[in-house]
């Protein structure tokens, strides 16, 4: 029995969605995944290595910014979680670190990885190189040629990037080579799965190394505001990892709003678009049960977005559980509405955010909150990443 | 008796299991492809159901199933095109594929459907033993079909008897863990499949992924009841004019 909404039950499911969706080749590795990470995380060795290089090399905890020209325009107290701060530039390290540190303990040589915007790619390489451990990241050929910077350096970390090629060459894709490759290497390689997706106990994991975001935010909103509470919390769902991390100490809080914004790229009719709750529907794929976007014929379907952190199909089970209970709130953004939160946030607050996070804030102009509340948006990402698109935006006149 | 086991009932043996794709490499050429298997000499024919996302398959078999996409097969048309074929193939015929096309189309409806047309049995990987149990053997056995879990040689003892409890047909042993299509040296699983045979299964046993040319074929056998041949029977279909000339060439070479 499921008794909270931060936890799946034993066989990995949030309500309808989740479980472990697995061809039998996989079964062994993520079976001894599944029977030791409870464990292995709360070992308080493992805890103080975690917390010094969540602290020390992370650089954590990340500010808790009160953005004072960005509250005057929504009319509200509006919080920015900096996590690009993080070292990496985005929220993603704070589970690699985690991850690393199991893949260690089950005594694995190899790491892979799949990325979309790169963010999970990099801070994956970055762990390996601080492990020194071999690392190889999958990468949509097309995301390839969209995050150059980010390429550049996973490679120079000593990674090696692999090109998926198959499919819509973006995340889905590079998923499904990472996934290959692990049941091909099923004895001395760890997978470091980057959003709450995957079979069980990975959505967990994920969400519980991504809660210090939350915990965070309620210490850091006491110290500012005398309440742990907010009145509402607001992250981007591609997979929904920075979500899944900014939501968790708040989801068995009934007082504070969850808010998910997903990508609608250029607009949830238009097939041109990745809001999956929106178009998809209860589905498997990458080894769970959740919402996705599929052709009456069950066969996946492409997503878009400008944003290629969010270009992903599905969300993760725990996301689409609040989803269906209502539990949480979802809106989705355009890349235009996403591209004007951006620059917005830039000239009001001098943040260039990555286009991920950007999608977040456009939830802003969405959504009324009263004078007096206190509202968190998660800035997952910084926008050095994106500066090409920013740049084409800004030559068409933005 | 059914098919399955009426074909391991007269063939303790070299049991030659041959996959296809539903749909590749032309759309109709689905029934067509099974009938020239079958007068080629495959016992039991595998028809792939294409998925857009085959985790468990390699490059070879994901790119015929995107062909097959593309050509516009669907889980109905297949059905639809399958509704003859008790007509012309008389050996057993498994269903493979993903669980998510499955699932739309409606679990319960793809079992009735598959059982009118006349299939045996179904093989969905990604379709674990814990929901199998819970939610969907029941339908499966009202319908009469059989279903087949993979063994892997990571899979404990205590494991395989339980996939195999849970299997009818045959139980179906992947050769080394990797996705299909991938070449590794066959001696280092010969060791594994001794290690099945000791077990004394209910199932007879049929080895798949590897197994491409008479020598894998042979030596498989060695060990098992028969093999399965996949990814090297979609290369030899691909740019061939004349599938059925392509297919008695591609047997010939695996049974000598």
């Amino acid at each position: 029995m499921q008794v909270s909404y931060k936890q799946p039950d034993e066989q990995g499911y949030y309500g309808e969605f989740g479980g472990a969706y697995i061809p039998e080749m996989l079964y062994p590795n993520v079976e001894e995944l599944r029977e030791n990470y409870l464990n292995i995380i709360a070992d308080p060795a493992f805890q103080k290595e975690y917390q010094l290089l969540l602290k020390d090399y992370a650089g954590r905890p990340t500010p808790l910014y009160w953005a004072a020209r960005l509250s005057e325009k929504y009319g509200t107290h509006v919080y920015l979680k900096r996590e690009d701060l993080c070292h990496t530039g985005a929220h993603k390290v704070n589970n690699t670190i985690g991850q690393i540190l199991v893949a260690e303990r089950l005594g694995k040589k190899r790491i892979i990885a799949e990325t979309g915007a790169g963010q999970h790619g990099v801070a994956t390489a970055t762990v390996c190189a601080l492990k020194g451990l071999e690392c190889i990241v999958y990468m949509g050929e097309k995301d390839i040629e969209r995050q150059a910077p980010n390429v550049a350096r996973m490679k120079m970390l000593g990674a090696t990037v692999v090109p998926a090629k198959s499919g819509s060459k973006t995340l889905k894709d590079a998923t499904n080579e990472a996934i290959r490759d692990w049941i091909n290497n099923p004895n001395d390689t760890f997978y470091i799965i980057g959003s709450v997706v995957g079979p069980h106990p990975y959505p967990d994991m994920v969400a519980r190394f991504q809660s210090v975001i939350s915990k965070e935010i309620r210490t850091q909103l006491a110290e500012k505001i005398g309440t742990e509470l907010p009145r509402a919390v607001i992250a981007c769902v591609g997979g929904g990892s920075n979500a899944a991390g900014t939501f968790y100490h708040f989801l068995d809080e009934p007082s504070v709003g969850i808010y998910a914004v997903e990508a609608a790229g250029c607009g949830i009719d238009t097939h041109m678009s990745a809001a999956a709750t929106q178009l998809g529907k209860p589905g498997i794929l990458h080894g769970s049960k959740s919402f996705l976007m599929q052709t009456a014929d069950g066969q996946v379907e492409e997503p878009y977005s400008i944003s290629a952190g969010l270009d992903y199909p599905g969300i993760g089970p725990m996301h689409a559980h609040l989803f269906v209970t209502g539990r949480g709130t979802f809106l989705n953004a355009t890349d235009q509405e996403a591209l004007d939160a951006a620059f917005e946030l830039a000239k009001l607050e001098g943040i260039i955010p990555a286009l991920e996070s950007a999608h977040a804030l456009a939830a802003l102009n969405k959504v009324s909150f009263a004078k007096d509340d206190h509202v968190v948006v998660c800035l997952s990402g910084r926008g050095d990443k994106d500066m090409e698109t920013y740049m084409k935006a800004m030559g068409a006149g933005a | 008796m059914s098919r399955l086991k009426d074909v391991f009932a007269k063939k303790e043996k070299n049991v030659l299991n041959v996959y296809c794709t539903a749909g590749f490499p032309q759309v109709n050429s689905t029934l067509p492809v099974m009938e020239a298997l079958q007068e080629s000499g495959a016992d039991i024919i595998e028809l792939g159901m294409p998925y857009s996302d085959p985790l468990a398959d390699g490059e070879v078999i994901q790119n015929s199933s995107t062909i097959a996409l593309q050509g516009g097969m669907t889980l109905s048309l297949l059905f639809e095109q399958l509704k003859p074929m008790r007509e012309r193939i008389h050996v057993p015929v498994v269903l493979m594929g993903y669980m998510n096309p499955v699932l739309q189309y409606g679990f319960e409806k793809f079992c009735a459907d598959a059982a009118a047309v006349g299939v045996d049995g179904l093989i969905l990987p990604d379709l674990p033993p814990f929901e199998f149990e819970t939610t969907y053997k029941t339908i499966v056995e009202q319908y009469g079909l059989s279903f087949i879990f993979l063994v892997t040689p990571e899979t404990s003892e205590a494991r395989v008897r339980k996939l195999d409890a849970l299997s009818s047909g045959f139980l179906y042993a992947v050769s080394s863990s990797s996705t299909t299509g991938n070449e590794k040296e066959f001696s280092a699983v010969e060791q594994y499949l001794e290690r099945l045979k000791n077990y004394g299964l209910n199932n007879p046993i049929l080895v798949g992924f590897g197994i491409k040319d008479q020598d894998t074929f042979s030596r498989a056998c060695n060990y098992a009841n028969g093999a399965i041949i996949g990814s090297a029977y979609i290369k030899a279909l691909e740019g061939q004019p004349d599938l059925a000339a392509a297919t008695r060439h591609f047997i010939k070479k695996v049974l000598g």
